[in-house]
């Protein structure tokens, strides 16, 4: 691995740990709830793509199926709670 | 730890990781500096679209010059959230739409032919206190 392939990916990864905690912050004076239900979207997909990144660096295919799970449940979660908003219950 | 791989494959997934992380980082800032929630539910559509796409480009380069096959597993996750991320955003924003019209906040009254009009407060009744 190259210097500059290092760097980058070094780079790459604050660029992302900035962007988790923009949404962090914005998890936590977020004024309404559903400020919040955006902010944990926003950092489920920030998270899935530091995996993806962290499976460069490690050169390991064993972060895919990491990823791929943070997206299934993230979609899950988000959605859930946005219904959860809009009707008062989850399942009728 | 790993092969040795050829300058071009390492500069382009060294770039493409940069430019997607850039991408969700500009998304997840203006999420925080935007104004209002209806300013704010644009900004990270911005890392889920071009960020994750980006990233993915880079992982597909690295992997398949790795390998010396072509490796496209990281598409099935960019198609996964590429149809989830605009379902999560339209139930957000009916659920702020709700929410808003139940506060009597300055928002768009329903629509008459909405199938949810009987428990959707269309005018706000009462002074605005905004």
């Amino acid at each position: 691995m190259s210097d500059f392939l290092f760097w980058g990916l070094k780079l790459a990864l604050f660029l992302l740990a900035v962007a988790m905690f923009c949404a962090v912050a914005r998890l936590l004076i977020g004024p309404t709830a559903q400020d919040r239900v955006m902010a944990l979207d926003c950092l489920y997909i920030n998270g899935m793509l530091m995996m993806l990144v962290l499976g460069i660096v490690y050169a390991s295919n064993v972060y895919f199926e990491a990823a791929m799970l943070i997206a299934l449940f993230g979609f899950v979660g988000s959605t859930v709670m946005a219904k959860f908003l809009l009707r008062g219950e989850v399942i009728e | 730890m790993s092969t040795a791989l050829p300058l071009w494959a390492e500069v382009l997934t060294a770039l493409f990781a940069v430019l997607g992380a850039a991408f969700a980082a500009i998304g997840s800032f203006g999420l925080v500096r935007l104004p209002t929630f209806f300013h704010r539910i644009h900004a990270p559509t911005l890392g889920a679209t071009a960020g994750v796409w980006c990233i993915t480009i880079a992982t597909i380069l690295y992997f398949s010059v790795q390998g010396h096959k072509l490796f496209l597993h990281a598409t099935l996750i960019t198609l996964f959230v590429a149809l989830t991320a605009p379902i999560t955003t339209i139930f957000l924003m009916r659920a702020t739409l709700f929410r808003e019209r139940q506060k009597g906040g300055d928002v768009p009254p329903a629509a008459l032919s909405s199938e949810s009009a009987p428990t959707d407060v269309g005018q706000p009744t009462g002074p605005r206190d905004r």
